[in-house]
């Protein structure tokens, strides 16, 4: 039991991570570790998120 | 320098017995596929057959690849790690990006082709479909990951140019932008014909450009950045629009508002391509690159699924009669023909852009890069192994009423049976008609460009295998999955345009280059989408179908592409001093020149007025000036002669290109082996990964 529920967590971590959806996350756990000496705060959610469509759709993302 | 990639310790005895097991099983479901000439024969044999291909390509070629010719180092730093910025360059679980590549890679090209070339029946392509992608397409999307990786993560027309000098690099700018425009040209035909005269995929298809929006909307301002959230919500939209356009279908008021023309509906989709380009990328493009995204992965695993439950008969022959050339959906006899309709599936060149863009900078491990490189290709691969099972399982007769355009088997149903029954595959005028309603179609005839008999035989086998008697619903969610990632392809394509065009016009006139500059933006798009748009809008007035035309312009294209990756990778190889592997990708290159230019050189010259190019344009010339020609036909003669010289010169160039580009590397390769000076290997300065160090720490 403890098993399938562990089996089960870590797929769903796999499809957030494989759709994006804990990009926001992610990006505060790397700011914390590599940025917060900079005395400024990390990007909002919102404006973290149009920054990363901008710079995602900026060259070859999609093929026939 | 330990290669971490070769196997310890040799292999089992199990393990042994186990490989030689699934090597007789993969050579009696190939033999068995390759030898069987009855009435038809069982889809399972075909799945059977390429997963112990992919199998055994996947455990002993790229494992050969891997450690003799690219000598994969797990304890080298890959550029994520060195140069980590928590953007670009990130180092990501292998699965995440597995899963990244492979939804990049994977558009509606190997649903098409395999449709396309069953015209000379299963075998031919089918065999080109395992053989190309083992041989041709895994390994060229595998070396060129690598090599991109091994460059800090560069892109395939730098690689070009700093191996091969700028020829290359020139060769593989312009090669790209072609592509671009001829393969959004030829998938806009094949939705505007899926959508012709049918009010039901009309409005679905027109309904999923709200819902993207307003998905965008959602993932914009509403909830930031949830992205399960919000796809779960827009396919849940995606189906009651499927649903939507079944009813809206009933409403004779309704249903005149989505119903047009093929030339009309070329102008909507030039027009939406505007707008959709022109727009910030969060409102439309991003949230339907979500949308179909998902949708794309889920259907073929549900057709994988189905196919498994259901194992339907393959209806059509191993070879038909048409290998000799005369076949109705595209002229040109088998070979070259099926290895350039087939691109998608066997080998494409356009993968060689995303192993050399987003990929390379996101592996963790340089050792992943077989896994993801040679294994996602395979995956796609098998996608069209799929397709091909879809359009086999019809009934023979059935797919060319479909797929057949009515310049070639006549324009009104009882002439279209009477020709389709004289080359020896029976179908009716009443069978057609009972199939057409079940899918709440009008008519199914000369429906062009394979998205509607993919769409027939994906609804029939999902029907029989979850529940009949949601033929139509089943058919418009095919037509609405395939529509919702071309129009993806699409958007992104001219976006891509747009941005190459804009670095292009920034080294003439500065402003032009800022790609935020309304004025340049609205320029390049307008470019971009004229040069598209024109080939489509001709397409849907070829009575021949336009597919005809611009499918093997496209093949051509796009395996001009992966020549010139393939040349790179061969250049490289040999520059490390290792020429007597040079071969891994000198064969397929070899083979894909034979081919390109065969195809090439036949749609010039040939006499045969459905291949050759000029032939058409001086026959219809000839008629024009003799006044033998119809009135309506008269009127569009003098665009399609224009047509075909322009078809021609494209095709002259893809020709020139790829010879000058195939002389360039000759002419390095034998500096290199000759040890004259050229220019060295690009390759960044070894590093330890840290990450290895830690675990051997430990």
């Amino acid at each position: 039991m403890i098993a399938l529920k562990k089996i089960a967590c870590h797929s769903w971590q796999l499809l957030r991570t494989i759709s994006g959806d804990d990009a926001y996350e992610r990006y505060l756990e790397h700011w914390h570790t590599h940025h917060a000496n900079a005395g400024d705060q990390p990007l909002e959610r919102k404006a973290f998120f149009k920054a990363e469509q901008n710079r995602k759709w900026n060259g070859v993302r999609r093929c026939c | 320098m330990k290669n971490i990639t070769t196997p310890a310790k040799k292999m089992s005895l199990l393990g042994i017995l186990i490989w030689i097991g699934i090597a007789i099983l993969g050579a009696s479901a190939v033999g068995a596929i390759a030898l069987h000439r009855g009435e038809s024969i069982n889809s399972v044999w075909f799945i059977v057959a390429a997963v112990c291909v992919y199998a055994i390509g996947y455990r002993f070629y790229s494992a050969f690849i891997a450690a003799k010719v690219l000598m994969l180092d797990a304890s080298r730093a890959t550029p994520a790690e060195r140069l980590n910025d928590g953007r670009d360059f990130v180092p990501t679980n292998k699965w995440v990006v597995f899963g990244h590549h492979f939804a990049a890679i994977a558009g509606p090209g190997p649903l098409i082709g395999p449709t396309l070339a069953a015209q000379f029946g299963y075998l031919p392509g089918t065999l080109w479909i395992l053989i190309g992608a083992v041989l041709g397409g895994c390994v060229q999307d595998f070396v060129t990951l690598f090599f991109s990786t091994r460059r800090n993560g560069r892109s395939l027309g730098q690689m070009a140019r700093d191996e091969l000098g700028p020829i290359g690099g020139v060769a593989a700018l312009v090669g790209v932008m072609m592509i671009m425009i001829i393969l959004i040209a030829v998938l806009g035909l094949v939705v505007v014909n899926a959508m012709k005269h049918s009010p039901w995929a009309t409005s679905t298809v027109a309904a999923t450009i709200p819902i993207a929006v307003l998905i965008g909307l959602y993932m914009r301002n509403i909830r930031p950045g949830r992205v399960l959230e919000g796809t779960l919500i827009g396919v849940a939209l995606l189906l009651l629009a499927v649903a939507g356009g079944g009813w809206l279908d009933q409403q004779p008021e309704l249903r005149q508002w989505f119903d047009y023309d093929g030339p009309t509906l070329a102008l909507m989709i030039i027009a939406y391509g505007f707008a959709a380009a022109v727009v910030p990328v969060w409102l439309l493009l991003a949230p339907r690159d979500y949308l179909s995204t998902f949708m794309k992965i889920g259907t073929m695993l549900l057709l994988a699924i189905a196919i498994i439950i259901l194992r339907p008969d393959v209806k059509m022959p191993a070879f038909t009669q048409f290998i000799d050339g005369t076949g109705p959906i595209f002229g040109g006899a088998l070979f070259p023909f099926v290895f350039i309709t087939i691109a998608c599936g066997a080998i494409s060149g356009f993968h060689s852009l995303i192993s050399s863009g987003t990929t390379p900078k996101l592996l963790a491990n340089e050792a992943d890069a077989r896994f993801i490189g040679y294994g996602a290709m395979m995956v796609e691969s098998f996608v069209a192994i799929m397709a091909m099972v879809a359009a086999t399982v019809l009934d023979p007769g059935v797919y060319f009423a479909i797929n057949s355009p009515a310049g070639i088997v006549g324009k009104e149903a009882a002439d279209a049976v009477a020709t389709i029954n004289s080359w020896g595959f029976p179908v009716t005028v009443a069978q057609m008609q009972q199939l057409a309603t079940e899918m709440g179609e009008t008519t199914l005839f000369a429906r062009t460009g394979g998205a509607p008999s993919f769409a027939v035989g994906m609804a029939s086998i999902f029907s029989d295998a979850f529940g009949r008697g949601m033929l139509s619903m089943w058919y418009h969610f095919a037509i609405m999955f395939e529509a919702l990632f071309i129009l993806t392809t699409l958007d992104a394509g001219t976006r891509v345009g747009r941005f190459m065009l804009q670095d292009l016009l920034g080294n003439i006139y500065k402003p032009l280059g800022r790609t935020s500059w309304y004025p340049s933006v609205f320029l390049t798009s307008g470019i971009v989408v004229s040069a598209w748009g024109y080939f489509l809008y001709m397409g849907t007035l070829d009575p021949l179908g336009g597919i005809n035309s611009l499918w093997p312009l496209f093949g051509i294209a796009n395996q001009m592409l992966a020549a010139i990756a393939l040349c790179v990778a061969t250049t490289i190889i040999i520059k490390s001093g290792k020429l007597r592997y040079a071969w891994v990708t000198a064969v397929p290159l070899t083979w894909l020149i034979i081919i390109t230019s065969t195809a090439a050189w036949e749609k010039l010259f040939s006499p045969e007025l459905r291949i050759g190019f000029l032939s058409h344009a001086q026959d219809l010339a000839a008629k024009l000036a003799a006044g033998t020609l119809p009135p309506d036909k008269a009127a569009t003669a003098p665009q399609l002669i224009f047509n075909d010289y322009i078809a021609a010169t494209l095709t002259a160039f893809f020709l020139v290109t790829t010879w000058i580009l195939v002389l360039d590397t000759l002419r390095v390769a034998y500096r290199i082996i000759t040890g004259k000076p050229h220019l060295p290997l690009s390759e960044a300065p070894h590093e330890p990964s840290r990450a290895v160090e830690n675990w051997v720490r430990d």
